[in-house]
């Protein structure tokens, strides 16, 4: 298999699985509990967070773990809501925001009276930090923007926003799950007071993520209960899940530069390859500002689903569009919110790279993908047509 | 090299045993439920027997595990929209009674998935109709007749292309409904006491005209009954809430028996009338599809067993070719509720010979 979908979930790093383990049947203290085996787990918990902690560039105090990064998400937006109720109820969002986002800014709208602005993006997906400034108002209370979108790799401009909530009062929060340990973040220096992250998306275990939150932003908790994550987040501790993440935030960071580096080449080179050699496509996202391991290619003529199927009995992995819980596909909004037509979206793919992919790989990859599109192509009477237009 | 074929499963007993079927049978097989439902909101809302709903996507999974095929769901809610839902309300909106299920197959089933999955590189699809596939003696392809008379589908595949029946293989026609559940229970496939989903798959509480206001947005607008002379005799609540035939649900103090004759749509009136006048002799049908005979040419006419409703038995006729479009069939013993928008479906020797739209 050639696994090509890492931006859906990563390998967990056998180093990561090997920190985890004694946690289970060894160590398996509750780390609330007073005696001895408890304390080791309450150990191993604030080894993860440290962890983080300096990865990040925060306190301790400000890393609050959470099951992933939807609810941390969810928190964040909910919460902060609640907590600025007083002063507004106006949201400013992006239109590509993670559906973690854009769902419960639904529901706050819904069932809470929220007034939400959904900004559009330009054709390669970035956020215009005067538009967004344009947008606020009185009442706004909150602006959350992805660090970098998970379906075209396109970075936006944190920093140029972060100054602008800053300079308004607005609490600023990011959708970090693609970017952390990708991409470096300086939390102080773009002003976010919240950023939500997610463990299998670094080679760490699923189920565990956490929500950045500064000191002196008050928000209430989320889950309530008992006193975990000083008061904020009740639910005993993942404790295996929480090492994990730690030792995948360490790792992740420090390979980072020589990882990001092979990958952003491998990046390029693939996406130079299908652009050279498959004619009627095109490329999603900003060529620059991209996620060191992102290709998103559109295909004309060609129904993205089938190419994944084809390319699933082939023993490639890849994506495109939002899975929806059928595991069937609709078309991306992010594709759609960048202006593309229902069926360019359609016969879209995503391809993202991780630390175990070679160059081998990606030939391999890309000479099957020249493959299916040829047939599928040949199949299309829309195809067909086009040819012979262009003929004349 | 094995031919392949791509199964459609809806998560119920008959296609998750055409899929065991064709596998024991040889073929490549590959497990595809077809995702049509425009809302995820819809998927959760459903509870069992809705086909193709969210759980029916869950059970076929489950059976294409049992049977170690793989297994995708394709995503074909655009073309359901424009095909099936679209087809369903405009009918509606005019007068008549569709039969979307005959749509879909055509359009979704036969067109869309069939297209995907020879895409895909399959050679064949297959469902879990009563019914079988003929290649008859003039070289035709036709829709037979299942083994199981009470359960025969043959009805709403009359419209299929031969292009299309050439690509097809209906494995359960051959066998009794009991037999299939009896497989279904041997090999261990978890939906083997699954219950038949009975209702439209994208209506579940089979209230089509609350669907239809729903989907249009508007409310239909009340209007007239009349009787046959055309006197008014009480108000109906939109057009929408009737089909022809209809006895129940018409709020008239008559007496007597009374039913639905007609809808027309232009003056917005429904025209009721005693038993008797709901039967008629002539049948006129048009939007004709060929089946087992190549053609009846402008003038000629044949001998058939016509059915007029799916649930109708089938009675003798003769059809008349009486336009380049248009079918005239007389049948000597009278038929109970000829309604437009239903398709007459015309039978030879136990096979589809053709059928079109009801005028």
């Amino acid at each position: 298999m050639i696994y090509l979908d890492n931006a859906a979930t990563t390998k967990t790093a056998p180093e990561v699985v090997d920190a985890m383990i004694p946690y289970f049947s060894e160590l398996y203290g509750n780390p609330s509990s007073i005696y001895e085996i408890a304390g080791k787990s309450k150990e191993a918990v604030d080894e993860g967070r440290s962890q983080i902690a300096d990865v990040l560039g925060v306190f301790p105090e400000e890393i609050y773990f959470t099951a992933g990064g939807s609810e941390s998400d969810n928190w964040a937006l909910t919460a902060a809501y609640e907590a600025c109720r007083s002063k507004g109820n106006h949201i400013i969002t992006t239109k590509i925001e993670h559906h973690a986002i854009l769902h419960t800014c639904e529901y706050l709208e819904r069932e809470r009276g929220a007034k939400v602005t959904y900004l559009d993006v330009d054709e390669k997906g970035l956020v215009d930090p005067a538009e967004l400034e344009s947008a606020i108002t009185p009442d706004t209370i909150l602006i959350s923007v992805m660090y970098a979108n998970n379906e075209i790799g396109t970075i936006e401009p944190i920093k140029e926003i972060g100054k602008i909530a800053k300079e308004y009062g607005i609490l600023f929060h990011t959708d970090a799950v693609q970017a952390f340990c990708q991409i470096p973040i300086d939390v102080d220096e773009c002003n976010i007071d919240m950023l939500s992250s997610s463990g299998h998306k670094i080679n760490g275990p699923k189920g565990i993520g956490f929500l950045y939150i500064r000191k002196g932003v008050k928000v209430r908790s989320f889950i309530h209960g008992g006193a975990q994550e000083r008061k904020r987040r009740a639910g005993t501790e993942n404790v295996p899940a929480i090492v994990g993440y730690g030792v995948a935030a360490r790792r992740a960071w420090n390979s980072r530069i020589s990882r990001t580096k092979k990958e952003a080449e491998l990046r390029d080179y693939m996406i130079d390859k299908i652009l050279r050699e498959i004619p009627y496509c095109r490329l999603n996202g900003d060529r620059v500002k991209r996620l060191p391991n992102n290709v998103n290619i559109s295909f004309q003529f060609v129904e993205g689903e089938s190419l994944l199927i084809m390319l699933d009995m082939e023993g490639i992995a890849a994506s495109s569009g939002s899975a929806c819980t059928s595991g069937s596909l609709d078309p991306s909004h992010v594709l759609l919110a960048i202006g593309l037509s229902h069926e360019t979206a359609h016969g879209s793919l995503r391809l993202t790279l991780g630390e175990d992919t070679t160059k081998e790989d990606i030939d391999i990859t890309v000479d099957k993908i020249k493959a299916i599109v040829e047939r599928l192509r040949s199949m299309s009477p829309l195809y067909e047509d086009f040819i012979r237009e262009n003929k004349q | 090299m094995s031919k392949k074929v791509v199964v459609g499963m809806s998560g119920g007993v008959d296609s998750s045993v055409a899929a065991y079927l064709l596998k024991k049978q040889g073929y490549e097989v590959i497990g595809v439920t077809m995702q049509i439902w425009q809302d995820e909101a819809e998927c959760s809302l459903e509870t069992n027997g809705g086909c193709c709903g969210l759980s029916a996507v869950e059970d076929a999974r489950r059976v294409a595990r049992v049977l170690d095929i793989p297994y995708y769901v394709m995503n074909f809610k655009d073309e359901f929209q424009r095909d099936v839902i679209e087809y369903f309300k405009y009918e509606y909106l005019h007068g008549r009674t569709p039969n979307p299920c005959i749509a879909c197959n055509r359009y979704v089933k036969w067109e869309a998935l069939l297209q995907r999955s020879l895409a895909i590189g399959a050679d064949y699809i297959a469902t879990g109709h009563y019914a079988q596939i003929a290649h008859l003696p003039n070289g035709r392809y036709a829709i037979q007749n299942s083994v199981t008379a009470a359960k025969d589908q043959t009805y709403a595949l009359y419209n299929l292309t031969q292009d299309q029946l050439a690509h097809t293989v209906m494995p359960v026609g051959v066998y009794h409904k009991d037999q299939i559940r009896e497989i279904a229970s041997e090999i261990g496939l978890p939906v083997a006491h699954k219950k038949d989903s009975q209702e439209i798959c994208f209506v579940s509480d089979n209230d089509y005209a609350s669907f239809i206001e729903r989907e249009t947005g508007k409310k239909m607008p009340e209007g007239n009954f009349v009787d046959t002379s055309g006197r008014v005799i009480g108000r109906h609540r939109g057009i929408t809430h009737y089909t022809v035939g209809q006895r129940r649900g018409l709020n008239i103090a008559a007496g007597k028996r009374i039913f639905v004759l007609e809808i027309r749509p232009d003056t917005n009136e429904v025209v009721i009338g005693d038993e008797k006048d709901v039967f008629s002799h002539t049948v006129r049908a048009d939007r004709l599809n060929f089946m087992g005979i190549e053609d009846l040419p402008v003038g000629e006419s044949m001998e058939f067993t016509g059915k007029i409703r799916y649930g109708h038995k089938g009675a003798p006729c003769t059809a008349k070719r009486t336009g380049e479009d248009e079918l005239t069939c007389y049948f000597p013993e009278a038929v109970r509720a000829v309604t437009p928008g239903q398709a007459l479906v015309l039978y030879r020797d136990g096979y589809v010979a053709g059928g079109g739209t009801i005028l």
